[in-house]
């Protein structure tokens, strides 16, 4: 098995490569995604090594980006879109909602949209306003949308291939803080049965309590996990990876064993996925708790500007803070 | 645009351009059929393309059946919603040949991306019209599968379909089926309140810079629900199209042969991959919006008055009497014929059983989802949890 070291946004890329590759259907569309690669470059190259009939930039216009994807794919095409940042989502937010979810639906079953919609998420990279944004609530409380996030180089170059494979409309959120970060990749392996696309995963084992995150608090957690292991306490660390349906069976298991359970995520706390996450843990390990859930996440305000971004995203101190806390329950 | 069109042909004489005072002061109206029943026999575009229809008796004929029963059912669907059999009712009265004509100039390849509205171009498409009555009844929310009828299901929220219709025309293009005679066009309806959305401007613009093989056709019936045209548009919604950079034109929306002719011809331009264009079909609404819209809120009856002037069924009525095309006893026969039909829909309408309550789960993933066969097992158990009570 051929591993390489590639960084999360390289691993999307070859992802989509092998995808374009392996069925001549799959279309790529969006900003700036041909010739420029994408403002992040995770198309990059693409254009130049499929064509511009499957890399497609297109006007600059979100709604009309899903809404000819909806079309494409009633043609019989495999979608692919990007939204540049998740702050530029909300004006496909009908298409997405109203569409896009609804179509398998409506037309009972006799019309499938296989759609991957890419958008990086997620602050701390000093950027300007509507560019920092976590809007996964929103989609994951719509019913026909699938969400998932990648936390690291291996998962971003198996899921993107995975979502793209789907039948299912998938909205893909890319970490970009976490674009740069390099980790090791099987490049050859076939598209995974390894795991299901909605499996959750155990990225850091431990008895203590349990840590539950996805996308770029993965890396925050397990490093709050190193610190902790420092104090003496092992803290499980478990990476959703998908959000909608959310797969918290290994999740249950843990709380069941630690009795203690904290959910970290960027986007603000107020009916977020942490709401979501602690009421199902509080219906199934009723007894095992030892302390309520807590919730480390962004403040409920809008994201702030960048120089105070640190203080609002969750970060080591905080996610040990809680930690803290739910012993001195 | 004319060239290499096989439906537009240049021999006869020219009529002068006539001038249609309508709601936005525009002369510019292609119309082959007056409302007296007069047949013009050719009229020139704007842009010098010759519009005109060469049928036989036969085919005349059946454009007004097409008018006629399509006409009359929609008349039975309103009454089953005042009979309270469909829950709500999108009535097509007085749009009949914009429909029909546009629905007739369809050929086999072509797709179509309806509004809720598009029950007459559902019947040229030659569909069952009891296909719609499901939605409008609430036993399904459409149902059927637009690739095999070529005709999509209905859209409700207003322009979002335009978009669709234009990436499954950049889809044509990809699929190399534009260039020939057997080219594939697609066509999107909508309506003058829709002009607004940005999703149709937006699909203008996608149709213009990819060249897609479109063909934009707005039923301007002068109201958006109680808003009149001119809280939608300064200037007539058709020249909107030079600005994307596209022809537009406008067709007297009340005259089949008119909306026949106009949209073949824009068709077929479409389909030898001569890119898009937009078709304004002036007509009215001689209904309600729906069946729950009050329209002698908003209007006054002279100008219902007027328009039932123009009616489209009156005159092809009155040509094919003058032309004698048609007699009394075809007449009565096509009567007979709708009044059949309609008979038949109401029966199958009151027929429609209602969905299976657990069947409200299926189908919201290709994939199924962990979450849906969950809460799936618990509405199951607690349905049964009642088998055997009195309640």
């Amino acid at each position: 098995m051929a591993t390489e070291t590639l960084t999360l946004g390289k691993a999307l890329n070859a992802g989509m490569r092998k995808a374009l590759e392996n069925d001549p259907k799959v279309v790529i569309m969006g900003e700036d995604v041909g010739k420029l690669g994408g403002v992040f470059r995770i198309t990059d190259g693409l254009q130049k090594d499929f064509g511009d009939q499957r890399v497609i930039d297109t006007p600059l216009a979100e709604s009309g980006i899903i809404g000819t994807a909806v079309g494409l794919a009633i043609r019989g095409y495999r979608p692919v879109c990007e939204i540049q940042f998740d702050g530029f989502v909300y004006p496909a937010y009908d298409q997405i909602v109203s569409q896009v979810a609804k179509m398998h639906y409506r037309s009972r079953g006799k019309l499938k949209i296989p759609m991957v919609i890419r958008i990086p998420f997620g602050g701390g990279i000093g950027a300007v306003e509507h560019h920092s944004e976590s809007p996964e609530a929103y989609f994951s409380h719509t019913p026909g949308l699938k969400v998932a996030t990648c936390a690291n180089p291996q998962d971003a170059y198996v899921m993107i291939q995975q979502a793209i494979a789907s039948d299912d409309p998938i909205v893909f959120l890319e970490p970009k803080r976490r674009y740069w970060e390099k980790g090791p990749v099987e490049v050859d392996q076939p598209l995974p049965e390894a795991y299901p696309l909605q499996a959750a995963r155990i990225a850091r084992p431990g008895t203590d309590a349990t840590l539950i995150a996805y996308g770029p608090m993965v890396r925050t957690c397990l490093d709050a996990a190193t610190a902790a292991a420092e104090d003496g306490r092992e803290l499980e660390v478990i990476d959703l990876r998908t959000l909608a349906p959310l797969d918290l069976g290994q999740v249950y298991e843990s709380v069941r064993r630690t009795g203690r359970a904290i959910v970290v995520h960027e986007a603000p706390s107020n009916i977020g996925l942490g709401a979501e996450v602690a009421a199902r843990i509080t219906e199934e390990c009723f007894y095992s708790l030892e302390s309520p859930v807590l919730r480390v996440t962004g403040y409920d305000i809008p994201y702030p500007a960048s120089r105070v971004e640190e203080e609002y995203l969750p970060d080591l101190d905080r996610v040990l803070d809680a930690v803290d806390r739910t012993f001195g329950w | 645009m004319a060239k290499g069109d096989p439906g537009v042909s240049t021999r006869g004489r020219r009529a002068v351009p006539r001038s249609r005072k309508g709601a936005t002061g525009d002369p510019e109206l292609v119309q082959l059929l007056t409302p007296e029943g007069e047949r013009i026999e050719s009229v020139t575009g704007p842009d010098g393309t010759e519009y005109r229809v060469d049928f036989t008796d036969e085919e005349y004929r059946g454009f007004y059946r097409d008018l006629v029963l399509v006409r009359k059912l929609d008349a039975e669907a309103t009454a089953l919603q005042r009979q309270g059999e469909l829950g709500l009712w999108a009535s097509l009265l007085g749009q009949e040949a914009a429909q029909v004509g546009s629905g007739r100039a369809l050929r086999t390849q072509d797709m179509a991306f309806p509004t809720y509205r598009e029950h007459g171009v559902l019947y040229c498409r030659g569909i069952d019209p009891i296909m719609p009555l499901g939605l409008f009844r609430g036993v399904d929310q459409g149902g059927w599968d637009p690739n095999e009828f070529k005709f999509n299901m209905y859209t409700i929220v207003i322009g979002a379909q335009t978009l669709h219709a234009t990436g499954y025309a950049m889809g044509v293009t990809m699929d190399g089926k534009t260039g020939t005679d057997e080219g594939e066009a697609v066509i999107a309806y909508f309506g003058d309140g829709a002009t607004s959305q940005g999703d149709v401007n937006e699909a203008f613009v996608w149709a213009s810079v990819f060249n897609a093989p479109m063909v934009f056709f707005c039923q301007n019936n002068q109201y958006a629900i109680s808003e009149p045209l001119e809280r939608q548009t300064r200037i007539p919604l058709y020249r909107r199209a030079a600005g994307f950079g596209f022809p537009g034109i406008r067709v007297d929306g009340n005259d089949v042969l008119a909306s026949y002719a106009v949209t073949r011809h824009a068709l077929d331009n479409a389909r030898h991959g001569q890119g898009p264009s937009l078709i304004e079909a002036y007509t009215y609404r001689m209904g309600a919006h729906t069946t729950s819209d009050d329209p002698t809120r908003y209007r006054i009856a002279s100008e219902v008055e007027a328009w039932q002037a123009k009616d489209p069924i009156a005159r092809m009525k009155a040509f094919l009497v003058k032309q004698k095309i048609a007699d009394d006893g075809f007449f009565a026969e096509v009567d007979e014929q709708a009044k059949r039909e309609s008979v038949h829909l109401r029966e199958r309408v009151l027929e429609m059983p209602n969905p299976e309550p657990s069947s409200m789960f299926d189908h919201v993933y290709p994939n199924g989802s962990p979450l849906v066969d969950q809460q799936r097992a618990q509405f199951t158990q607690y349905l049964e949890s009642f088998e055997g009570s009195a309640h």
